[in-house]
């Protein structure tokens, strides 16, 4: 079999995941990188699934623990991953990620996503300069407005921080579904490009205005929080993955989670933490072959609420 | 942070189970063999306390100063900061409370034995033994290795709740300034260790609430009785 070059073949899948996804079943084999979505601001595809930091990255000066964190992201990597995503509120995550950067070397399709998480404007400028040199980082590809905290002052400094070329992408976040009124009205009255919100297969909020009207204004979507935390993998595993979930190419519960999710037409990329390089490889396996399509979405969520 | 009454213990947590107790390992392998030092300390006060009087009061108070000290700047400031945002605060709790201990116990001699009934000495003395001797045993016990074992005078648990017991002696007369900084310490270690679904997540919070229960009892006899005896 003729290997296709990897930039070439992510090119190339991301120009066939920027095609409508729904209809049946997407049926082409499975492959061994994963799918890529389009930015809708740029038209630049990123793999599906991306990789979350928060509280498994928070491992402070444990030499040992650095090391395993700095595994899992070469895994990561090497499946086909590039997105990494940090905020200054997860402890030592950014330097952790910094650390594993420098000891497996800087892949150069990284795409760096982070967040400032301050009040007041100079602070923010201030915390952005100390989370880049903690990255090691020459700039950022996206910078969000963390948990939308003081997101009126942070935004025309992003803004700013984007015409100047110093990062690419503008975007707020919130988590476990609050402040989504909040998030609506910026998503409409802001030039943004991303919004980061939970999704997941119980927290499914985010499908009624939030992902629909992402849509109507271009504006990629980070979903956090895919397995709750580990909850939902809990409460899932306690049943056998049905046999029907082969169809789209399942082979444990983490990849039926995430596949549910970046099956939306409206997420651009999840983004699970894991300290574990075998998990890490399943959670980038979810972006490869079939996803489900809107009959399929469907019936896996009806399972897992028991009906 | 907004709407910040909607968030859980369990969203504010920014570490694993894992990570947590991986930091006491490492903390303890790194001041090994200083745990011997603070073991003779446990047992100096564990002796000072059933020999009473007020030079007793006074060292024990100094000795937990010390121990109060040591905690803020070997365990919070350079361990625990490295996972936690909050740890800088927690130091400068515990400095305060060092302080406290040195100024009310040390200098103003409230720390002497005068325990308000028998149930309350005993009580102040299981717990103060429970603090010494059996809380290194929790890691063990739950099938966590040794050298994660928290140690009176290393770890802030063990402290926290000895220095408790240790006010229980006091119980005509509490000192009650000596009181919240444990007492809410107890709390959030407690909160922490449910957030990470930890069995042992009430043990802490629940003897705090034995000492001040017993405290204030105490309190609040002794001054019936000295009523009585107008």
């Amino acid at each position: 079999m003729t290997r296709i070059p990897n930039h070439t073949r992510r090119r190339l899948l991301g120009a066939i995941a920027a095609a409508p996804l729904l209809g049946s079943a997407i049926g082409w084999a499975q492959q061994a990188r994963p799918v890529s979505r389009a930015i809708p601001s740029s038209g630049e595809a990123i793999p599906l699934i991306g990789l979350g930091s928060w509280i498994t990255f928070n491992v402070g000066n444990d030499r040992v623990a650095r090391d395993a964190c700095a595994e899992v992201m070469r895994a990561f990597f090497q499946a086909g991953g590039r997105l990494v995503d940090s905020s200054p509120m997860y402890g030592s995550a950014q330097d952790v990620i910094g650390y594993g950067l420098k000891k497996i070397g800087r892949p150069q399709d990284l795409f760096v996503a982070d967040k400032v998480w301050i009040s007041g404007g100079d602070e923010g400028r201030a915390q952005m300069k100390t989370s880049r040199r903690l990255w090691g980082v020459p700039r950022f590809d996206l910078m969000q407005v963390h948990n939308l905290l003081s997101w009126q002052a942070h935004l025309p400094t992003l803004f700013a921080m984007k015409a100047a070329g110093q990062l690419r992408y503008v975007g707020i976040t919130t988590s476990h579904g609050r402040r989504h009124r909040d998030m609506e009205q910026i998503m409409t009255s802001q030039p943004i490009d991303f919004v980061q919100l939970t999704y997941n297969l119980f927290d499914r909020e985010a499908e009624q205005r939030l992902l629909p009207l992402a849509r109507e204004r271009g504006i990629a979507v980070l979903a956090n929080r895919p397995f709750q935390q580990g909850a939902l993998l809990d409460r899932l595993g306690r049943r056998s993955l049905p046999p029907w979930a082969a169809e789209i190419d399942c082979t444990s519960w983490a990849q039926f989670a995430l596949k549910f999710i970046v099956a939306h037409p409206a997420i651009t990329c999840a983004i699970p933490a894991t300290t574990r390089v075998d998990h890490v490889r399943e959670n980038v396996g979810a972006a490869a072959g079939r996803l489900p399509d809107q009959a399929m979405r469907t019936r896996m969520a009806a399972f897992v609420a028991g009906r | 942070m907004s709407e910040w009454w909607t968030y859980g213990p369990r969203d504010l947590l920014l570490f694993s189970a894992q990570t947590y107790y991986r930091l006491f390992e490492l903390y303890n392998l790194e001041w090994w063999p200083l745990h011997i030092l603070a073991l003779a300390l446990g047992a100096a006060v564990l002796l000072l306390g059933r020999r009473g009087g007020e030079r007793a009061g006074r060292a024990i108070a100094v000795i937990l100063a010390l121990c109060w000290l040591w905690v803020a700047w070997g365990f919070y400031w350079q361990r625990y900061a490295s996972i936690n945002l909050a740890a800088a605060y927690f130091a400068w709790a515990w400095g305060v409370q060092a302080l406290l201990l040195l100024w009310l116990g040390g200098v103003r001699g409230r720390l002497a034995s005068a325990p308000a009934s028998r149930l309350q000495w005993r009580t102040g003395r299981v717990l103060l033994i429970f603090a010494l001797l059996l809380f290194p045993l929790i890691a063990p016990l739950l099938g966590r290795s040794w050298t994660q074992a928290e140690l009176f005078g290393m770890a802030p648990d063990p402290t926290a709740l000895a220095t408790l017991g240790v006010l229980l002696y006091a119980g005509a007369r509490p000192a009650w300034a000596l009181f919240p900084i444990p007492v809410a310490w107890c709390l959030i270690s407690g909160i922490t260790l449910w957030a990470m679904d930890a069995p042992d997540f009430a043990v802490v919070p629940l003897a705090a609430l034995l000492a001040v229960l017993l405290a204030i009892g105490g309190a609040w006899a002794g001054a019936r009785s000295r009523r009585s005896r107008r």
